[in-house]
């Protein structure tokens, strides 16, 4: 029974290896293991750490420990069934994947135009509340991460009424498949938007509050500022996006520069890094970034409600599912599509052989995916305890790491 | 996107004029697998294109019958907003082709998926690793003809389904 367990373990070994072996180490070098269950790596992110006392010489992320087989199963089910599973992979972000997805599969059988403007607002509505509900994610667990722990207790106390908004409109909290290929599962219930009024007008000041307790505050700056710092070019090159470019000081947002859905129509600013605690694309300025793109996100909720009170208003006739194709069957195509998730650029790679009502290939194209792949980059001549609040500045979620 | 341009740039590197496919989303080419290298680098760095941005590498499996694997490219370039999808035919029974890391380093980790997926080798890749599968596993999960192994460290991987 004994040697039994020994090849147990030898096993563990062998189906995920350490880069560095032990014996080709200098004299100086040590190598430290962080995670895959540590609560600093935000899920199940394994990391190898080649490191020369309190000096890092070299990351190595492994990954794969929350694989799910997205692709796989995408290729065995109907294009409609698959949106379930695109809920799982950003499973903080459901609504803005769902948008995404389902704005692929319109694009495919080209009736993007023919939906509905209410349905279009509808769906920017809930992307947007749940883009603030993932950014106080981020926002919250950066700063537990650093020792700051009262901020985190604030946002979950403000996501959960986002939470119970969305499962008001949904039925479910976290996992929505609320929006449908050519439309959406329910209109919204009635009084959805007074109430989410409501929660604008309880949300602005918290949000201040949340910049006073934790952007602004001394100890986070110093633990944050300078640190990571991820140059333009370095972060095109490795194609990250998202908040991270941005921190990054460009001004490439895709909601802007693909105008999909009805974001032309909404007026909101792209915020970007300035450095303004150090230099431009540290850590201080990410958080920065995803706090102001809060506020943002608040623009357009409150222009989202203003529409759908009084220019697309609720009406009787007003059907969510009339669009919804009975048979999903696109033409023989290849198509890349792409939107802005709260990480970054999440793209769908689809091809159909139009014969068959499920896709031939779904690629997904994970903004933490990509994200995660510059942290060696950056975190390499780093203390180890920036390293902690380097990957909590990359806001990864290792769902969509993995699909 | 300006075809003739793209053309002019591409013709004395394929030796051939470019099938560029215009009514696809995005805009796609076919590309023979020993220039992708030469045609990333002309791509990236010409200044009327600059295909700045890798944003994502696709394998795929044409199953058995066709006897093909494809790596599909998808570029875009931040300063002229354009989309360029390149398409490399590989052969089945030995899928190789140049790694593209040393244009775009966003390349290594998805190279890498693509190899976890479907073995497609990139040569020259300086880390060429299974990504999200464990390193023991057998077989290449996403090939259209994979068959799951029947155990893996004494876990049944395999289960019949059962019909009452």
């Amino acid at each position: 029974m004994k040697h039994k367990s020994l090849d147990t373990t030898q096993a563990l070994l062998n189906s995920e290896p350490g880069k560095f072996k032990e014996g080709e180490l200098r004299s100086e070098e040590m190598i430290i293991n962080l995670g895959p269950q540590h609560p600093s790596t935000h899920g199940v992110l394994r990391l190898e750490v080649l490191s020369d006392g309190e000096i890092i010489k070299e990351v190595v992320p492994h990954i794969g420990y929350l694989h799910r087989c997205f692709e796989k199963h995408a290729e065995n089910l109907p294009y409609n069934q698959i949106i379930p599973f695109v809920d799982r992979m950003d499973y903080v972000a459901s609504m803005n994947s769902e948008h995404a997805y389902v704005m692929g599969v319109e694009k495919m059988l080209g009736i993007t135009e023919q939906i509905p403007k209410r349905i279009e607002y509808i769906r920017v509505l809930v992307a947007e509340l749940n883009r603030i509900a993932s950014h106080f994610i981020a926002i919250g667990t950066y700063g537990m991460d650093i020792g700051a722990f009262t901020p985190f207790f604030w946002v979950m106390r403000d996501r959960e009424h986002i939470l119970r908004l969305l499962e008001w409109a949904s039925g479910s909290r976290l996992l929505y498949n609320y929006m449908w290929i050519g439309g959406l599962f329910y209109d919204l219930p009635v009084g959805f938007e007074d109430r989410c009024k409501e929660f604008i007008i309880y949300l602005k000041p918290k949000l201040k509050e949340l910049d006073e307790i934790l952007i602004d505050n001394k100890i986070f700056i110093e633990r944050t500022a300078n640190v990571g710092v991820l140059p333009r070019d370095l972060a095109i090159n490795y194609g990250v996006t998202g908040p991270m470019l941005r921190a990054s000081g460009l001004r490439f947002d895709l909601r802007k520069v693909d105008a999909y859905s009805v974001y032309p129509e909404l007026e909101f600013d792209i915020p970007i890094g300035e450095g303004k605690m150090g230099t431009v694309g540290d850590c201080w300025d990410r958080t920065w970034v995803r706090m102001q793109e809060v506020y943002q996100s608040v623009k357009i909720i409150e222009q989202c409600l203003e529409k759908l009170t009084t220019e697309h208003k609720r009406t009787k006739e007003f059907d969510p599912q009339a669009l919804v194709p009975k048979k999903i069957r696109p033409q023989a195509q290849d198509v890349y599509v792409r939107a802005e998730n709260p990480k970054g650029e999440l793209g769908f790679f689809f091809r159909s052989d139009g014969r068959s009502d499920k896709p031939l290939r779904c690629k997904a194209r994970g903004p933490s995916f990509v994200n995660l792949s510059v942290l060696p980059e950056i975190s390499r001549g780093v203390l180890i305890a920036d390293l902690i609040a380097i990957v909590g500045s990359l806001d990864v979620v290792m769902g969509e790491v993995d699909r | 996107m300006n075809e003739t341009l793209l053309a002019e740039l591409l013709t004395p590197i394929i030796r051939q004029a470019p099938q560029i496919n215009q009514s696809a989303t995005p805009v796609s080419m076919i590309i023979d697998r020993d220039k992708i290298i030469e045609v990333s680098q002309a791509l990236s760095t010409h200044p009327s294109f600059y295909f700045d941005m890798l944003s994502c590498i696709t394998g795929l499996d044409n199953g058995k019958e066709a006897n093909t694997m494809e790596v599909i490219y998808n570029l875009y370039s931040i300063p002229f907003n354009q989309h360029l999808m390149l398409k490399v035919t590989l052969s089945r029974e030995n899928p190789e082709i140049d790694s593209v890391i040393s244009v775009w380093r966003s390349a290594d980790w998805q190279e890498r998926e693509a190899f976890d997926m479907y073995g497609i080798v990139f040569k020259g890749h300086p880390d060429l690793r299974r990504i999200l599968m464990p390193s023991d596993w057998e077989g290449y999960p996403l090939r259209k003809d994979y068959q799951t192994q029947e155990e893996y460290n004494g876990v049944t991987v395999k289960y019949e389904e059962k019909r009452s």
